[in-house]
């Protein structure tokens, strides 16, 4: 099984590049001017945008070819891409909110980032429940790939009409330059979770797939039974 | 032409059976009004709105997004309805074996929705300015344009998730879960344009509202046109 090889191997990178990144991150990177140790949770923060874009592309990419194809396979890798691309969305939002507290003085305000992630993470959860109350696998795997191409579709929309909306209230962030012994940890943190993500996706669709098959033979032994 | 046929045939057929039943649309009624009087008791019709300024009470300044917060809910019960009716009397087979390009379904469902919606608007607009005392006369042929566009994106969306959840126990639930975040963009311009429209357009602003909203309603509308068959499928 080469997938099964191929996410062990991400797998055990991500744990080592963790390490890594955690501990330069919380203890060689260097304390921030202004906003002292609470920056340190960008370390979590952003890497889990990139797990974020990498489950809910893997989502949109397996639903086209899902429809394209109608292979089950691809719908194991449409849920599987939904639920990691959920989970570090969630964690994504949950650090943001620390972060911004402390910083911006409120958990949450509604910024074109932040308001396209959390409509992104409401619609993947929809998804999620749909794929709940759907029994059929065949149906809802069409239903549940609809969802995600229509809402993956549906997410730079959302920010552009966010965006606008807010353009007079917003002040645009300006990039900074960036010590070289923060972006190193920031680096190695932000890899270590595009390699969790796949490592946690390949067992999702390995479990995905067990599931599949029993119930594809429950399916065939109750047509046997009639 | 053939497509466009059959499409008149099943918008001619939604709406024969809404006149008969008129199910939807005195549910539809009474909710909208409902809606307009619970707007009324939580905001309080008298509140002078603190940010409103200048003798406008909270309601009348809340106007634009309290109308398509109405819209909004009012019109989940016609886009269920309308394959919910299908469902029960088998009608969905019948729809699949229809001749002709899928398309032609999805465009007679969504041109039949938008009657019905639009004839819910046409008695919901008027009324909320009558009860919360808006003087909308001249401000009428661009609010119902805006109102047009804003419709027809909830409708091509609606249509569309209605028609993937028609064969589901939880329809009632997963429709609002799985419209409602798509429709955010919709939102954002519809009530954006409606305001510039009620309030004034010193900015020069409401004209690239209204293209940003036909250009939502453009690619979602594609986006389901192109899915539609897929939606439907058994």
């Amino acid at each position: 099984m080469t997938a099964d090889k191929f996410g062990k191997i991400c797998g055990i990178a991500a744990l080592v590049l963790l390490a890594v990144g955690l501990a330069t991150g919380m203890l060689v990177a260097p304390r921030e001017r202004i906003m002292g140790d609470v920056y340190r949770i960008m370390f979590v923060h952003f890497p889990s945008w990139v797990g974020t874009a990498a489950g809910y592309l893997t989502a949109f990419v397996a639903s086209i070819a899902y429809i394209k194809t109608r292979d089950f396979k691809w719908d194991y890798w449409g849920q599987a891409g939904a639920e990691v691309g959920l989970l570090f969305n969630v964690t994504g939002l949950i650090t943001g909110a620390l972060w911004g507290r402390p910083t911006w003085g409120v958990y949450w305000t509604w910024d074109p980032r932040l308001t396209t992630t959390a409509i992104m993470a409401i619609t993947f959860a929809g998804y999620l429940v749909l794929r709940a109350f759907m029994e059929d696998p065949e149906s809802r795997a069409r239903a549940a790939s609809l969802v995600a191409i229509v809402g993956f579709v549906n997410v730079p929309i959302v920010y552009f009409s966010v965006r606008w909306w807010r353009t007079l209230h917003q002040v645009q962030s300006s990039p900074e330059t960036v010590d070289p012994q923060m972006v190193w940890p920031l680096r190695a943190m932000m890899l270590a979770f595009l390699l969790l993500g796949v490592f946690m996706m390949t067992r999702r669709v390995m479990l995905a797939r067990l599931r599949g098959e029993e119930e594809m033979e429950m399916v065939r032994l109750e047509v046997a039974r009639d | 032409m053939g497509d466009a046929r059959r499409a008149l045939a099943l918008v001619r057929k939604d709406l024969l059976t809404e006149r008969r039943s008129k199910a939807a649309f005195n549910a539809m009624a009474f909710f909208a009004a409902m809606v307009l009087f619970i707007f009324s008791f939580a905001l309080g019709p008298d509140a002078p709105g603190m940010a409103a300024g200048s003798g406008q009470t909270l309601l009348q300044y809340l106007w634009p997004g309290l109308l398509w917060v109405a819209i909004f809910f009012t019109g989940i019960l016609a886009l269920s309805r309308s394959f919910q009716v299908e469902m029960e009397s088998g009608g969905m087979e019948a729809l699949r074996l229809y001749p002709g390009d899928k398309k032609a379904i999805y465009a007679g469902k969504l041109a039949a929705n938008l009657i019905i919606l639009g004839a819910m608007e046409l008695i919901l607009i008027p009324v909320s300015a009558i009860l919360y005392n808006i003087d909308l006369i001249d401000k009428l042929p661009a609010l119902l344009g805006v109102v047009a566009l804003g419709s027809l994106g909830f409708a091509a969306v609606g249509t569309f998730y209605a028609a993937l959840t028609a064969n589901l126990r939880a329809r009632d639930v997963m429709l609002p879960v799985l419209l409602f975040p798509v429709l955010v963009p919709v939102i954002v311009a519809a009530v954006k344009a409606t305001t510039l429209v009620v309030r004034g357009d010193l900015m020069g602003e409401l004209w690239t509202w209204i293209r940003i909203l036909g250009l939502i309603d453009l690619v979602l509308l594609t986006v389901c046109t192109l899915t539609f068959e897929f939606a439907i499928e058994e």
